[in-house]
């Protein structure tokens, strides 16, 4: 009997892998495709791949994804470490209500997190472009940042710290020397993760980016709307290529042993990576 | 002067008071120990010395100097943490030069001073120093712990129940180690523990804690044998109680009606007054047994069955059961129990007795 129910489950469990990846492995294997309509098999080429290398629209879209995506996470590393520390650490007024509220901006769906900043830089006269992109990747990611630090803070030991001040070290001596080290897989994880999220961003993108400057997932949007061209695949895999790889990292880092090391039981550190937003 | 001196120093966290009017003083060169079962207050009085809790009320002062405002970098006191708490991206060695470059040692001193330290703990620089501490055993992130603490000299070390994770005979010879250093380097140890054996084992004087207060201060000796309260009694080793009124004074010594119905004799103490209520604490290694009808002239008896007897080695722990009241434990010197067997077994009707001397009074706590 119970043979027989794991043997229903594994296949429901390859039946939702299929569904879920079946449809990104065909745009995969579509990129390697002849035909430039892409329906039929005809022959395996590169075609489409050189072509990227020629069009100056997704090239430009690169370069705008590479600076929001490495200014934004920069800035959100920054700001979400100094956060998961306050409110890990401190205790002030409000704190617990602070705390609760670092999911919101994750939870929001992007449509309204989106019209919401757009609203806030029309009000303000800021005019659109890479920017507010960037400050709008930066609202997001802070949470990101802060939520990774903060796990990786919490299975640290209070007591390295200590030690580190009755050795002589002061609190900034001790924040240099002994804290940032221990958090640096942490920061570095929710870092990746950030830049990944920023990299992926359309919806809010698109809304904030105004005309003439848009990141890749848009330009690679714009494009689909005319016709699914092969190039499209072809950018869609080196995007998919390149997020897994960012993932894969982050998720490595954060899952690296404590800092306690001592520590019995292998505590993994939670990272949101799971709680895919909301698309 | 003492190099250590709390007076009337409290701290609560919330409204939970950890410490309660903390009054006590540690003399240079002590093995000063704190003991008292988990959430007594003992950590939290090391954690007010070492400056990493601050005091509510009352005054610390070390070497004389009120230091309550002194933060914990500035204090020059080792610590070695329970958890070792070594910087895990550092190897040993960096571990331990780590305070010494704080101090602004030069450079080229820092090498020989680590390598000394580690020596003095008895770990070999060259095959430990380039390692990493998840690369130790317990023991030796102990050592490395210690040796950490010690590189910059301090007048007092303060430890933080630093053999807790170590296995018994690993401990009982870290307990040696220890108090051959306290020694040798004429170090202030103030050591915190929950083990009672250790505490007897190394301290000059233990500072029994209880409920965030010390209940009682002294040697080894004076807090095993001479017992202030039921929770010293109890808590230091093991104790039987007894409790009843005193009756009359005979002498130097007072009768004592006992709420089992028999009367015993205790030894007198001012303040004690017919009609006082009495309790008293006997060590089972201070009770012997003998045939119901021969007690010795002059000590107290009690009557039982006997209900188990323990073999433990160098000792027999035979369990007597009176007629009322709770059972009561007699610890006799085990004398071979293949030639010179104990005379009692299961079932016999035996007198338990002391001599009144041997029996403390207890304070009301």
């Amino acid at each position: 009997m119970k043979r027989r129910n794991s043997l229903w489950l594994t296949a429901v469990v390859w039946a939702v892998y299929l569904f879920l990846h079946l449809p990104i492995l065909v745009l995969v294997a579509f990129s390697f495709n002849q035909s430039k309509y892409s329906v039929t098999w005809t022959g395996f080429t590169l075609d489409w791949y050189r072509q990227l290398a020629e069009r100056t629209d997704i090239l430009r879209g690169l370069r705008a994804s590479l600076i929001v995506g490495g200014a934004s996470t920069v800035i959100a590393a920054v700001f979400g470490t100094m956060l998961a520390l306050a409110l890990a650490r401190r205790r002030f007024p409000g704190r617990r209500a602070l705390d609760g509220l670092l999911y919101l901006p994750i939870m929001t769906p992007e449509i309204i997190a989106g019209i919401s900043l757009l609203s806030l830089f029309v009000t303000l006269k800021i005019p659109l472009g890479l920017t507010t992109i960037a400050i709008a990747h930066v609202a997001f990611n802070i949470g990101f940042v802060a939520i990774v630090v903060r796990a990786r803070l919490e299975g640290m030991d209070r007591s390295l710290e200590e030690a580190s001040l009755m050795l002589g070290a002061d609190e900034l001596t001790t924040f240099r020397r002994v804290t940032v080290p221990q958090l640096w897989p942490g920061i570095l994880a929710g870092a990746l993760l950030a830049f990944t999220m920023s990299f992926d961003d359309y919806v809010i993108t698109s809304l904030v980016s105004g005309t003439g400057s848009s990141t890749l997932p848009v330009v690679v949007y714009s494009m689909v709307r005319r016709n699914v061209e092969p190039t499209v695949n072809a950018i869609s895999t080196l995007i998919l290529v390149a997020t897994s790889l960012l993932i894969w990292a982050a998720d490595r880092l954060s899952r690296e042993r404590p800092p306690a090391g001592e520590r019995s039981g292998d505590r993994r550190l939670s990272h949101p990576a799971p709680m895919a937003r909301v698309k | 002067m003492p190099i250590v001196e709390f007076s009337r120093v409290a701290k609560s966290f919330g409204s939970t008071r950890a410490v309660d009017d903390l009054s006590f003083a540690i003399e240079r060169g002590e093995f000063f120990s704190l003991l008292g079962p988990s959430g007594c207050g003992k950590t939290t009085t090391l954690r007010l010395l070492a400056g990493l809790e601050a005091a509510d009320t009352g005054d610390i002062r070390i070497h004389g100097e009120r230091a309550n405002q002194i933060p914990p970098y500035e204090r020059k006191l080792g610590m070695v943490f329970q958890s070792y708490a070594l910087f895990p991206h550092l190897t040993v060695a960096r571990n331990v030069a780590f305070g010494l470059e704080r101090r602004q040692v030069p450079g080229r001193e820092i090498p020989g001073r680590v390598a000394r330290a580690l020596e003095t703990v008895r770990l070999e620089p060259a095959e430990f120093g380039p390692r990493r501490p998840i690369e130790l055993s317990g023991g030796q992130r102990q050592r490395v712990a210690l040796a950490r603490a010690l590189v910059l000299e301090p007048d007092i070390l303060l430890l933080d129940e630093p053999l807790g994770a170590i296995d018994l005979k690993l401990r009982r010879a870290m307990q040696l180690e220890l108090k051959q250093l306290n020694r040798s380097l004429g170090v202030t140890f103030v050591y915190v523990t929950h083990d009672q054996d250790e505490a007897l084992a190394m301290s000059d004087r233990i500072a029994v804690m209880h409920g965030g207060r010390i209940v009682q201060i002294g040697s080894p000796a004076e807090t095993y044998e001479n017992p202030r309260t039921e929770f010293v009694a109890t808590f230091i080793g093991e104790s039987n109680l007894f409790s009843g009124h005193a009756i009359q004074r005979v002498g130097s010594e007072w009768e004592v009606a006992s709420t089992l119905g028999t009367s015993f004799k205790v030894p007198h103490r001012a303040g004690l007054l017919p009609g006082t209520r009495v309790r008293i604490a006997v060590r089972p290694e201070w009770m012997n047994l003998f045939p119901a009808d021969q007690v010795p002239a002059g000590e107290n008896a009690l009557t039982g069955i006997v209900e188990q007897v323990v073999y433990q080695g160098e000792m027999m722990r035979v369990i007597v059961m009176p007629a009322a009241g709770r059972p009561i434990t007699v610890a006799v010197r085990n004398e071979g129990q293949l030639t010179r067997p104990l005379g009692w077994s299961v079932g016999d009707t035996v007198a338990a007795c002391w001599r009144p001397e041997d029996a403390e009074l207890l304070e009301e706590e």
